[in-house]
């Protein structure tokens, strides 16, 4: 009993009941039929959502007013890259992913410099950011027609047992966020600065380089996640990244990482993406329009988000 | 003997001096960027400096400026909102459908909305809620909305609004004369009178305000209320223009809002915000986005670059100011 409200106080685990809720919701409305399937879709589609999440995680950590609105036109640039560099060949899958990454640092480092050199804030620097990557990638992937090698296509679809390894791979990668977030010094700088900027750096805290390293992940998450969605969706695409804008911000928050910075949560942002992608689903399988879709998904976020409650919010 | 504290005295003037000019310089950055603007538009073709030139180029920017008066109310008070786009959508879809063919209804529907706004902000408080997240559901709500009541492309604006917006008075062109009656009615409201200070008072310390004996409910309700009625406003204005309506129409206006406000000095937390800055903020951003790009013959491409890069020099320009200020 005692555990079961221990359990209950943590701040991700509504997210996942959210989750469960709405996928029996579904079970229940088709009989029981398709019920593994839904999750094996929701585990894959998940995944790029929680690839991103966990980046604006760190970043939204660091205080108020940090958020990296850049990853949606970074994944766009970055998925494109990827396809040009591996040129539907195999043997140039792995060049491909760090060009994709080392494209996603260099947009998180330029996110940094200008916030650092111009004093911007992050939501107005990555916000004029974006609308230059958005640029390049126009320019750049402008009729790219590149199909991904079909190894890495294979690869971002494969399944065992009815889970796709790459959210395996995902799940390990959340465990090692986790433990860079709560043990090792560079997270515990993260949540430091976003509890107190300046407390933390009369500490000693190297603040530019601790916001530095944030930035320049939560840019090569992007990078990855652009590479991984254009194996996945057989193709880079401009818009590849437009759906990410709101839902990686949605998934940080609804997973019970605070927006006034300083408290993360990892395991939330796994809660919350699979969530919104049952969510989805649910909707889709109950065949309703699209305005009726979008106006529950609304209602349903604000619904979570009161029941979960607020905890000390500065916005 | 007197010849020290005359010195220090001196000393203080110039101080307070110097940092009186900064403080004045930041204040004026606003209107200098939109003054560049309008001087590089006009040394690139001279003939958009005229009175069709400017109904023309300034068409989109009441709306706009509506819309950055609204976000800058959520603002004033330490939220964000990010549904301020998809609201103006659907304020546009009731417009073009509802407030023609049935106005009672109408008026009825947009009314309900400025309340939906007003609980917003209740909640928001009472249930202290990060706004972000709210609005953010809020955005697929109203987006869903529009989309169920004008599901695709159509509808028509009243003939009344139409007639409005198309309003040519002699000599001054209407978008001018608009923007400076939205920047003076604000400005006034907000900066003059004293219940805009306790609404000002409760982004910058929320806490004093309280123990004063002011509601922040209060203050945060009638804040959302009143980003409510300028989306309302925003999203007629833009019907009133564009004369047929679409489910997505607004959706751009969200991003924009943000960046006008803080183009016009406003701050994202401490209830720092200027009325007059966000409406030339806005004319600027309305400005710089397509008149000054097409007129610099800059590829379609690599226009929304431009649109960052614009942003970036000005933003930047105001950081070297207010430098010297502290």
């Amino acid at each position: 009993m005692a555990s079961l409200r221990l359990l209950l106080a943590k701040p991700w685990i509504w997210s996942f009941i959210g989750a469960l809720l709405v996928w029996l919701a579904t079970i229940a409305f088709t009989g029981g039929y398709g019920g593994g399937g839904m999750i094996t879709a929701a585990l894959s589609l998940a995944v790029f959502t929680v690839i991103v999440g966990v980046g604006q995680m760190f970043v939204i950590t660091l205080g108020p007013g940090n958020v990296d609105l850049s990853l949606p036109a970074n994944i766009g640039l970055a998925s494109a890259v990827a396809m040009k560099v591996m040129d539907g060949n195999d043997s140039m899958i792995v060049v491909g992913l760090l060009a994709a990454l080392a494209c996603g640092m260099a947009i998180g480092a330029a996110n940094y410099l200008l916030i650092w050199a111009l004093r911007i804030p992050p939501i107005i620097a990555t916000l004029s950011a974006s609308f230059i990557i958005q640029s390049i990638d126009i320019s750049y992937g402008r009729g790219l027609q590149i199909k991904p090698p079909p190894g890495f296509a294979s690869f971002t679809n494969w399944q065992i047992l009815g889970i796709p390894v790459l959210a395996i791979l995902t799940v390990l990668f959340s465990i090692g966020a986790a433990i860079a977030l709560q043990r090792m010094i560079y997270g515990r700088s993260v949540l430091a600065i976003g509890q107190n900027i300046r407390a933390a750096w009369l500490a000693g805290v190297n603040v530019g380089r601790i916001r530095f390293l944030t930035y320049t992940l939560s840019g090569a998450l992007g990078g990855l996640d652009g590479a991984l969605l254009a194996g996945y969706f057989r193709g880079a695409n401009v818009d590849i990244g437009n759906e990410y804008l709101l839902a990686c911000i949605a998934v940080v928050v609804i997973g019970g990482t605070s927006v006034a910075g300083g408290k993360a949560n990892v395991p939330g942002v796994w809660g919350a993406a699979l969530f919104l992608v049952l969510l989805l689903t649910m909707l889709n399988t109950f065949g309703v329009s699209a305005g009726v879709r979008l106006l529950l998904t609304g209602l349903i976020i604000v619904g979570v988000i009161t029941a979960a409650g607020g905890q000390k919010a500065l916005r | 003997m007197t010849a020290v504290p005359a010195e220090t005295g001196l000393k203080a003037s110039s101080e307070r001096g110097r940092l009186a000019r900064a403080r004045l310089l930041r204040g004026l950055l606003p209107a200098l960027s939109l003054v560049l603007v309008l001087l590089a538009i006009a040394w690139l073709n001279p003939r958009a400096i005229s009175y069709f030139g400017f109904s023309l180029m300034l068409n989109l920017a009441i709306p706009i400026a509506l819309a950055t008066i609204a976000q800058m109310f959520v603002i004033a008070g330490n939220e964000l909102d990010l549904s301020i786009g998809t609201f103006v959508g659907f304020v546009g879809c009731v417009t073009a459908t509802w407030l023609k063919d049935a106005p009672l209804v109408g008026v009825l529907i947009l009314l309900g909305s400025i309340c939906v706004y007003a609980l917003l902000g209740a909640l928001i408080y009472l249930r202290n809620l990060p706004s972000i997240v709210v609005t953010l559901g809020m955005s697929f709500v109203w987006q869903g909305l529009a989309i169920l009541i004008l599901p695709k492309p159509g509808g028509k604006a009243p003939d009344w609004l139409l007639s409005l917006m198309a309003f040519k008075p002699p000599f001054i062109p209407f978008p001018i004369i608009a923007a400076l009656l939205i920047a003076a009615v604000v400005h006034f409201g907000l900066m003059r009178t004293s219940y805009g200070v306790i609404l000002r008072g409760s982004g910058g310390n929320a806490a004093a305000l309280s123990r004063a004996g002011w509601s922040l409910l209060k203050t945060k309700v009638m804040l959302f209320a009143l980003a409510g009625l300028f989306g309302v406003l925003s999203g007629m204005a833009l019907i009133g223009i564009t004369t047929s309506a679409d489910a997505n129409i607004g959706n751009g206006y969200t991003l924009l809002a943000i960046a006008g406000v803080i183009l016009g000095g406003g701050e994202f937390v401490g209830g720092r915000i200027s009325p007059i800055g966000a409406v030339i903020g806005a004319l600027t951003l309305a400005l710089a986005a397509s008149p000054l790009l097409t007129f610099m013959h800059i590829p379609p491409d690599w226009q929304v670059a431009a649109n960052g890069a614009i942003l970036i020099i000005v933003l930047a320009a105001r950081v070297l100011i207010s430098r010297r200020e502290r």
